[in-house]
């Protein structure tokens, strides 16, 4: 069994390896050229959703070649001096289209690119912004995260998406990373970022923009589209406490429409709690995990836009979890 | 010059192209059952098992972190073997060898969870007491989504590392003692698959994965279990087992680091 083990690891990192070199090679030898489409593209929608904050609302699916990874909402805040783009989305082509939007509206530098967190959707356009001379900044453990993860979401989505989508993705980590609180300036703009302790994911960082108010959220909030748990379902009931302390006035999801705050939060918060409930008591009851998955959350169903795609999904991620308690 | 850079620039960037397409099209699907079940055990022949184990899986993997797997062992009436280890195989992970279970007779099932990398079958091969082998199979596909086979809360990996539980379920209500009865144990563990490599600073995140888990019954060792970098973080092994009146449980676990973890508990009335 050794033997075999050694086997099919060699090929593997070896693998990885090449990978690697390729993603460094297409860097060097590609550079600005990654994208090519300088013009707006009309059908690429980035709105003003409070003075000097753009949204681009992704559509509410899963990521796919068709939509070229173009589901979570990503957007911009325009300072005096400087711009800050939050999340870069699901494919470099649609980063691009992000770019291209972004420069028609404004002429000042991009001088940050903030990740809310380490999920392909959100930062897979990365490398559109890679030769701008922007910072890259995220979680202190995003760097991690995209170690761990990245190469597993490269395999995978160049399967569900397709090669042409997926080759020129580069997995970018943020050289400027937060700990726990941390203010930027765009000239005359400030802006708050706030590292979570694991809740949706292991690497959330949110982003308030103080002038008007706008809580980028990233995916510790869903609206209408059924939240995904990915990180510990206790933590991210024990933030949302937190999170509507934050004084906003609106949000921007990570997934969803633009809502007010903090009343964005409540199905969220509901659904986490029945969910939360719901495994505690099949766990109790002694049902197997395999079974237990199908019941929990249920009730929820008719309230929230993609469920069957991720509610057993988010169970099976909680029993695990809280079978410890 | 310039023309020159940019010839290489381009001959590198087909080289690039044309690396990802070949990748793309000789995808891991490439092993195939046959090759591998050859390789793991040495050509001998694997006959169908249906009627004597079964494999049940769900058809998508929701979590690829997570994917629950339950082995039940029904040998026809008459049949007067007994399953001696069960090898679970998920042909298309990295290593696709999960786990290699050796058995007590008393035992009739064996529930766990895996990583799932892929879409991929899954194989489970029992042997016999006389050494003949039977194979049952399942097909899995991946997850959608940003569920990766990997660590959900890598802060917390290792709070409380090597703690180990371990439950009774209830009896049926007023069935003979000689009815099988259901425990669970479970044992706190990163389980890193050792594979990742950091982009940034090329660092393997190292091996680190529970590699030999043993509960008994009394003196009587009930299961033990090889386990491979397949097996999902925080292992948990849930069996059907035929209670001999023993007073406690123990478990004995060890892992790559050399680490041994060490626990026992009395039978039946431990966290019904």
């Amino acid at each position: 069994m050794r033997q075999l083990l050694g086997r099919h690891l060699i090929p593997f990192t070896r693998a990885v390896f090449i990978l690697i070199c390729l993603f460094a090679n297409l860097d060097r030898s590609a550079g600005l050229t990654l994208c090519n489409n300088s013009r707006a593209d009309e059908q690429f929608s980035l709105s003003e959703v409070a003075p000097g904050v753009y949204v681009h609302f992704g559509k509410t699916a899963l990521m796919t070649a068709e939509n070229e990874g173009d589901i979570a909402n990503i957007g911009i805040i325009v300072g005096q001096d400087f711009v800050a783009v939050i999340d870069t989305g699901g494919s470099v082509r649609e980063g691009c289209r992000f770019l291209a939007a972004i420069q028609a509206i404004t002429s000042k530098p991009i001088r940050y690119v903030i990740n809310s967190h380490a999920h392909p959707d959100h930062v897979f356009g990365n490398a559109a912004f890679a030769a701008l001379g922007a910072t890259f900044v995220g979680h202190a453990n995003l760097p991690r995260a995209l170690a761990l993860r990245g190469p597993l979401y490269l395999d995978a989505f160049r399967r569900t998406m397709g090669p042409r989508l997926i080759d020129e993705v580069e997995l970018i980590a943020p050289t400027l990373t937060v700990e726990r609180d941390m203010r930027l300036d765009l000239g005359r703009r400030a802006l708050t970022l706030k590292a979570w302790r694991t809740a949706h994911s292991d690497s959330d960082l949110t982003v308030l923009d103080e002038a008007t108010g706008t809580l980028f959220a990233g995916d510790l909030v869903f609206v209408r589209h059924v939240p995904v748990l990915d990180g510990s379902i206790r933590g991210w009931l024990a933030a949302l406490d937190e999170l509507a302390g934050i004084r906003a006035r609106r949000v921007v999801p990570g997934h969803g429409p633009l809502a007010e705050w903090p009343g964005a939060l409540a199905d969220e918060r509901r659904y986490l709690q029945r969910l939360a409930r719901d495994t505690r008591a099949l766990i109790a009851q002694g049902i197997p995990l395999a079974a237990a998955v199908q019941a929990a959350g249920a009730t929820e169903k008719l309230q929230w836009q993609l469920f069957e795609e991720y509610n057993t999904r988010n169970a099976t991620a909680a029993y695990a979890e809280l079978e410890w308690e | 010059m310039r023309g020159k850079f940019a010839i290489l620039c381009a001959v590198g960037l087909a080289l690039c192209l044309g690396a990802g397409a070949l990748r793309a099209q000789t995808p891991e699907a490439d092993i195939s059952w046959p090759e591998l079940a050859r390789d793991i055990f040495k050509g001998q022949p694997l006959n169908d098992g249906k009627g004597l184990l079964s494999i049940e899986m769900p058809y998508r993997a929701e979590d690829a972190a997570i994917v629950p797997v339950t082995l039940r062992i029904a040998l026809p009436a008459g049949d007067t073997r007994s399953v001696k280890t069960i090898t679970l195989i998920i042909d298309q992970n990295p290593s696709p060898v999960a786990a290699t279970f050796t058995i007590d007779p008393g035992i009739s099932m064996i529930s766990t969870r895996v990583r799932v990398n892929s879409y991929t079958s899954v194989h489970a091969v029992a042997e016999l007491s006389d050494g003949a082998l039977y194979v049952v199979e399942t097909y899995v596909k991946a997850s959608g989504g940003c569920s990766a086979p990997a660590a959900k809360d890598t802060q917390d990996a290792k709070v409380n590392l090597g703690l180990m539980r371990f439950r009774q379920f209830a009896a049926p209500k007023q069935a003979p003692a000689s009815t099988p009865r259901e425990a669970q144990i479970m044992i706190r563990h990163p389980n890193n698959s050792g594979l990742q490599m950091d982009q940034i600073t090329h660092l393997y995140v190292p091996l680190f994965i529970v590699d030999r888990l043993r509960v008994w019954q009394g003196d009587r060792l009930l299961l033990s279990m090889e386990g491979g970098i397949s097996i999902s973080e925080n292992p948990n092994i849930r069996f059907a087992y035929r209670p001999n009146g023993a007073a406690t449980f123990r478990a004995e676990a060890s892992d790559t680091d050399g680490h041994v973890f060490r626990a026992e508990w009395p039978a039946a009335q431990s966290d019904m």
